[in-house]
C-alpha cells in the first residue's frame, strides 16, 4: 500500500489548466537547477578564494585576517536540504496534478510521482551529483514504511472490512502466497533454460524475487475508477488486499532472506520448510496480537488526557510506532502490528480525544505517509536513471508475463472457492476488476532495492526487472483500468431524459437508498452483535472517558449551527441561475408550451441542483478527510427541516398535508441527562401523525434515545416526547450505550437527535440529553439553533451522514 | 444461520407471508431480525419513531415520506407482515416465473406496476389517485437544494406535470405516470439486491 491516489477537486481552475502544469514543470526544473547549481557550487567552494572581505569558509581554514562575512557550507545541510527539496517538488507536482481536473481520473497518482522521481533522477544523473544516501534498509523499514502502513490502517473503514474479513484474509493471504510461490517457481524453471544465461539464479533467489514482486498496491487504482459505482464488498477486497499485502510480502521476504542466509540451497530440508510455515503464521498472528495490545493501551491512556490535549496526537503516534518497533524486535510482523494497533485504537481514541487533536492526528498521519511515499518514489526515479541496470530480456519479459498470469490464476481460483461461501458472491466482472488492479508500487521496489548484494550477485537484474514491472503496471494498467471499469459497468445511455424522468429517477434513487437503510446491513450481524455487546459492556467502560459538563457543548452547537443556517439562508437567497421562462404568464395560461431551450435550461437546473443520493459505496480520498458535497448536502437537508419547523411554529399554523389528521397528538422526544445536572426531567410521549408536517418538509426527525438506561429518569411510558431536531456529532461517531444491542446501523451515524416540533399545543418541555458516553470535548458537533421560545437546555447534535463519519 | 429453524417458529404465519411476498425463508428471517432490532421496547410493532431512529433516513430528502409509506391510511403501527409487505415491493423480480404466473392470482408485490404504484404514492399524498401540480411542487422542493428559487421550482413543477399529463386535467394520474416512465428500467431502479 505504498501509495494512494487522490481525487480531483473541481476548483474551477480550468482557465489555468492549460499552462499551469507546464508552469509548474518549469518551476520544478528551476528548482532542480538551483539544486544542481548549488551542488556544483559545493565542488568549487573549497577551491575558490574571493576578495578578502567576502570569503568562503573552506574545510581547512586557517585563521584569516577578516571575519568571514558570507559563508556557505553545503555539506552541513546537504541531506535535509535535498530531501526537503524533493518533497517540495513532489508536492508541487501533486498540486499541478490535481489542478488539472481530468488528470486524476485518467491515471493513478503514482504515475505522476514516478515521473517526478525520474525527473529528479535525470537531473541528478545529469549533474553527476552523488545522491545522498538516504535510502537503506534500516531507514526504509524504520522510518519510511511505518507511516504508510499506519495511514492505511487508520483510515480503513472498519465495518465493511470486518464483514468481509473472511474473504479478505483468504484472498490476501493465500493470494500473496500463491503469487509469490507461483512466480518464483515459474521463474526458476525459466532460469533453468540455459539459453537465457540465468542459470546462476537459484531457487531461493527466485522465490524471494517472486515474493517481492507479488506485493501489489491496488489502492493506487481505486481513485481511478471511483466514478463507476464499485460496490462495497469489491472496494473492501481491494482495500483489504492492499492492507494485508505489504505485511505478508514483507514477512515472506524476511523469512526467505533468513533462509538464504542460513542455509545453502542444498541443505534445506522439509523440516525447515515446515518451520518456515509455522514461523509465517506466528509472525503474522503475533504481530496482530501486539498491535491490539498497544491499541488498547493507547486508547486507555487517551482517556486521561483531557487536560493536556496537545499531547494526544503524540500518544497516538508514539504508541503505534512503538507497536511496530516492539514487533520488529521480536521478529514479528511490524506492519501487521501497526495496522492492528491503528484499527483497534481508532474507535476509542476518536471518542476520547478532542476534536482538534482528532483532526491533527488525521492530517499528520496523511502528511507523514505522503512524505514517505514521495521519498520512496523519488528513490525509484533516481534509481531508474543511472548505470545500475542489468537488462536481461528473458528475465524481464517472463517476469511481466508471469505476474499477470499468476495473478489471474490466483484471482479466479480463489474467488471461485470463496464465492461458494459468500452470501453475495463476486461476479466475474468484479473478479476482472480485481485482477486488473494488480498494480505494483513502491513496496516492491523498496524490497528489491534492499536486497543484500552479498547474497544476490545479480541484484541489478532484479532491480531492473522490478522497475520494469512497476512502470508497466502503473502506467499501462493504471491508465487503462479506468476505461475498462467504465466499460464493464452497466452504463446507462447518455441520452437526455425528460424532466419527468429525471425527477422520477432521482426520486426512486432516494427511495431505494432509504429502503436500503430501513433494511440495514445484514451480513454476519450476529458476530458483530456479540462483539458490540462485549465492547459496550466492558471495553468502553474502561477505555472511554467520562463525560464532561454540557454547557460548552451546548453553546458551541448553537454557535455552529447558527452560523451555518445563516450561511445557508444567505446563499439561498442570493444565488440565482439564468432562467428565462415567463413564469407568470405560464401560470395564467396553464398549458403554455415552453421552448426547447427553456426546457433544456430547466432540465440542467434540475440536474445540477437535486440532492445527490447517498452513496453506498465508499470513497477513499487521500487528500481530503471528508467528502464535502454529501456532508454539505446532509447538513442542508437537516437545516432546512429545522428552519421549516421553526417557521411553521412561528406562524403557528397546523400544516395541512395529506389527509386530515385524525389524532392530533404530538410526539415529543426528550432525553435524560446522563450526568448529575439538576435539570428537570419531563418526558412525554405521544403519538403523532404525519399530517402535522409542513408542506414541503417533514420536520419530524425523531430520535428516541434509548430510554431504558441505567438512569433514574424512567418515566418513559407515560410521557410525551418532543421530536427534536437531531444532530449527530460531526465526524465522530458517538457510540451510545445500548440497552439492547441492536444491530442497527444507526450506530454509525450516532448521536442523539431531537427534532423540534412546532406545534402550537406544544408545551415547553425540557429535553434532557443523554450524553452518557460522549466525551465533552466533542464540541465540534453542530447543533441547530432552537427557537427562542424554548428553554436553552436543549442540545442537539448535528447529524452526520453515516458514511461520512470518517474518512 | 444455524439457528434458523428455531427462529422460524417465531415468525407468525410464515408460510402465507412467504407466499404473499415471495421472500425466501432466509430473507424473511433476516427481515424479522431487523424488525426486532428496530423495534425498541419490544412492542411487537414499529412506530414512526422507531423508523425515524434510522440515521440515514434523516439525511435522505425523502426520509419522512419513506417512513410514511410504511404507515398507510394514517395508522400508527406497522406490524411485521405489513413491514414485509412494503419491503416486498423492492424484491428483485423473479424472471423465472414471469411466464408461469397464474393470471388469476393477484400480481406479485414486486411487479413493475406495483413498484410504480409504490413510487406514485410518494407523490400523491392525498391519495386521490392524481399528482397535482402542488404535490409535484412539494416533492421538488424536497429534492432540490436551496439554490433554486421558488419561481424556478414552480415552473419545473409545471413543466413536469405538463409533460406527463395527457388528458389535460392538470394532474398526473397513475396511468399517465406509468406511461411517462415506460422507457425506464424500473426493475433495476427499485430493486434491492439483498432482498432476494
Amino acid at each position: 500500500m505504498a501509495h494512494r491516489v487522490g481525487r480531483a477537486h473541481s476548483m474551477g481552475f480550468q482557465v489555468f489548466v492549460a499552462f499551469s502544469p507546464w508552469n509548474l514543470l518549469l518551476l520544478l526544473v528551476a528548482l532542480e537547477c538551483s539544486e544542481a547549481s548549488s551542488d556544483l557550487n559545493e565542488s568549487t567552494n573549497s577551491t575558490t578564494q574571493h576578495e578578502p572581505n567576502v570569503q568562503f569558509a573552506a574545510a581547512s581554514s586557517e585563521p584569516d585576517e577578516n571575519i568571514p562575512v558570507f559563508v556557505l557550507d553545503y555539506d552541513y545541510v546537504q541531506i535535509p536540504y535535498e530531501v526537503t527539496l524533493w518533497i517540495l517538488l513532489a508536492s508541487l507536482a501533486k498540486i499541478g496534478f490535481h489542478l488539472y481536473r481530468r488528470l486524476p481520473g485518467l491515471m493513478p497518482e503514482s504515475c505522476l510521482l514516478i515521473i517526478v522521481g525520474a525527473l529528479v533522477g535525470a537531473i541528478i544523473f545529469g549533474t553527476d551529483h552523488k545522491s545522498p544516501p538516504v535510502m537503506d534498509s534500516s531507514i526504509y523499514f524504520l522510518y519510511l514504511l511505518p507511516p504508510i502502513v499506519l495511514e492505511g490502517g487508520y483510515f480503513m473503514p472498519t465495518r465493511p472490512f470486518f464483514e468481509n474479513i473472511g474473504s479478505i484474509l483468504w484472498w490476501a493471504g493465500l493470494g500473496a502466497l500463491i503469487n509469490a510461490f507461483g512466480i518464483g517457481l515459474s521463474l526458476y524453471l525459466i532460469c533453468q533454460i540455459k539459453a537465457f544465461g540465468l542459470s546462476d539464479v537459484n531457487l531461493l533467489q527466485n522465490l524471494l524475487f517472486g515474493s517481492l514482486i507479488s506485493a501489489v498496491d491496488p489502492v493506487a487504482v481505486l481513485a481511478v475508477f471511483e466514478e463507476a459505482r464499485v460496490n462495497e464488498p469489491l472496494y473492501m477486497m481491494i482495500f483489504g488486499e492492499a492492507l494485508l499485502n505489504d505485511g505478508i510480502s514483507v514477512v515472506l521476504y524476511n523469512i526467505l532472506i533468513a533462509f538464504t542466509k542460513m542455509h545453502k540451497f542444498e541443505d534445506i530440508e522439509p523440516v525447515d520448510i515446515l518451520a518456515g510455515c509455522a514461523r509465517f503464521v506466528i509472525v503474522g498472528v503475533g504481530g496482530v496480537f501486539f498491535g491490539i495490545i498497544f491499541g488498547f493501551i493507547s486508547a486507555f491512556i487517551t482517556r486521561f488526557t483531557q487536560n493536556i490535549s496537545a499531547i494526544e496526537p503524540l500518544i497516538v503516534f508514539m504508541f503505534s510506532y512503538l507497536s511496530y518497533l516492539v514487533a520488529e524486535t521480536l521478529y514479528l510482523s511490524g506492519i501487521l502490528a501497526i495496522t492492528a494497533c491503528a484499527v483497534t485504537m481508532k474507535k476509542y481514541v476518536e471518542e476520547n480525544v478532542s476534536q482538534t487533536s482528532y483532526t491533527t492526528i488525521k492530517y499528520f498521519m496523511k502528511m507523514l505517509s505522503s512524505v514517505s511515499e514521495t521519498l520512496i518514489f523519488i528513490f525509484m526515479g533516481v534509481s531508474t536513471v543511472g548505470k545500475n541496470h542489468e537488462w536481461n530480456w528473458a528475465f524481464i519479459c517472463f517476469t511481466l508475463v508471469l505476474c499477470q498470469v499468476w495473478r489471474a490464476i490466483s484471482v479466479f481460483a480463489l474467488f471461485y472457492v470463496s464465492n461458494q461461501f459468500r452470501t453475495f458472491p463476486f461476479s466475474i466482472k468484479d473478479q476482472c476488476i480485481i485482477f486488473y488492479s494488480g498494480v505494483r508500487g513502491a513496496g516492491s521496489f523498496s524490497l528489491a532495492f534492499l536486497l543484500p548484494l552479498s547474497l544476490f550477485p545479480r541484484k541489478k537484474m532484479f532491480v531492473t526487472a522490478t522497475l520494469v514491472v512497476i512502470y508497466f503496471t502503473v502506467f499501462i494498467q493504471g491508465i487503462t483500468i479506468g476505461p475498462l471499469v467504465r466499460y464493464l459497468d452497466v452504463k446507462k445511455t447518455n441520452k437526455k431524459e425528460s424532466i419527468n424522468e429525471e425527477l422520477h429517477i432521482r426520486l426512486m434513487d432516494h427511495l431505494k437508498a432509504g429502503i436500503e437503510d430501513v433494511c440495514g446491513q445484514w451480513s454476519h450481524y450476529q458476530v458483530r452483535d456479540k462483539f458490540k455487546k462485549f465492547d459496550h459492556r466492558y471495553l468502553r467502560k474502561i477505555l472511554i472517558r467520562k463525560n464532561l459538563p454540557k454547557s460548552s457543548i451546548v453553546s458551541l452547537y448553537k454557535k455552529l449551527e447558527m452560523k451555518q443556517a445563516i450561511e445557508m439562508v444567505e446563499t439561498g437567497i442570493l444565488s440565482s441561475t439564468a432562467f428565462s421562462v415567463p413564469q407568470l404568464a405560464q401560470r395564467i395560461q396553464g398549458t403554455k408550451r415552453l421552448s426547447p431551450e427553456d426546457v433544456e435550461s430547466m432540465r440542467d437546473l434540475l440536474t445540477h441542483n437535486m440532492y445527490q443520493v447517498r452513496q453506498r459505496t465508499l470513497s477513499y480520498n487521500k487528500y481530503n478527510l471528508k467528502p464535502q458535497t454529501s456532508e454539505k448536502q446532509a447538513k442542508e437537508i437537516l437545516i432546512r427541516r429545522q428552519n421549516t419547523l421553526r417557521e411553521s411554529m412561528r406562524k403557528g399554523h397546523s400544516l395541512p398535508w395529506g389527509e386530515p389528521a385524525s389524532a392530533k397528538n404530538i410526539r415529543y422526544l426528550s432525553f435524560p441527562y446522563g450526568n448529575p445536572q439538576p435539570a428537570s426531567r419531563h418526558r412525554r410521549v405521544a403519538e403523532f401523525t404525519d399530517n402535522d408536517s409542513s408542506d414541503s418538509e417533514l420536520p419530524s426527525i425523531m430520535f428516541k434515545e434509548h430510554s431504558q438506561r441505567d438512569l433514574p429518569q424512567e418515566r418513559y411510558p407515560t410521557q410525551e416526547i418532543i421530536p427534536m431536531k437531531s444532530l449527530y456529532r460531526g465526524r465522530k461517531p458517538t457510540n451510545f450505550r445500548y440497552q439492547r444491542n441492536t444491530s442497527q446501523e444507526e450506530h454509525v451515524g450516532q448521536g442523539r437527535r431531537a427534532a423540534l416540533r412546532p406545534k402550537p399545543l406544544f408545551r415547553a418541555v425540557d429535553e434532557e440529553y443523554e450524553s452518557g458516553e460522549e466525551s465533552a470535548e466533542e464540541a465540534s458537533a453542530i447543533g441547530p439553533g432552537w427557537p427562542p421560545e424554548h428553554r436553552p437546555s436543549r442540545e442537539h447534535h448535528k447529524s452526520h451522514s453515516p458514511l461520512l463519519r470518517r474518512k | 444461520m444455524g439457528s434458523r429453524s428455531s427462529h422460524a417458529a417465531l415468525i407468525p404465519d410464515e408460510d402465507s407471508l412467504r407466499r404473499e411476498t415471495g421472500f425466501s425463508q432466509a430473507s424473511l428471517l433476516r427481515l424479522y431480525h431487523r424488525f426486532r432490532a428496530l423495534d425498541t421496547n419490544k412492542k411487537g410493532y414499529l412506530s414512526r419513531m422507531d423508523l425515524q431512529q434510522i440515521g440515514a433516513l434523516a439525511v435522505n430528502p425523502l426520509g419522512d415520506r419513506i417512513i410514511d409509506s410504511f404507515f398507510p391510511d394514517g395508522s400508527l403501527q406497522v406490524d411485521f407482515p405489513d413491514f414485509v409487505r412494503v419491503l416486498a415491493h423492492f424484491r428483485p423480480a423473479d424472471d423465472e416465473d414471469a411466464g408461469l404466473r397464474d393470471p388469476r392470482e393477484p400480481e406479485p408485490l414486486n411487479s413493475r406496476m406495483n413498484k410504480l404504484r409504490f413510487a406514485f404514492q410518494l407523490y400523491d399524498l392525498d391519495r386521490d389517485g392524481k399528482i397535482s401540480r402542488h404535490e409535484m411542487l412539494q416533492v421538488l422542493r424536497l429534492m432540490v437544494g436551496v439554490q433554486v428559487t421558488e419561481e424556478q421550482l414552480e415552473s419545473i413543477a409545471e413543466r413536469t406535470v405538463q409533460e406527463a399529463d395527457e388528458d389535460g386535467d392538470g394532474a398526473v394520474s397513475f396511468l399517465e405516470f406509468a406511461k411517462s416512465l415506460e422507457k425506464m428500467d424500473i426493475e433495476q431502479k427499485m430493486s434491492i439486491r439483498i432482498l432476494k
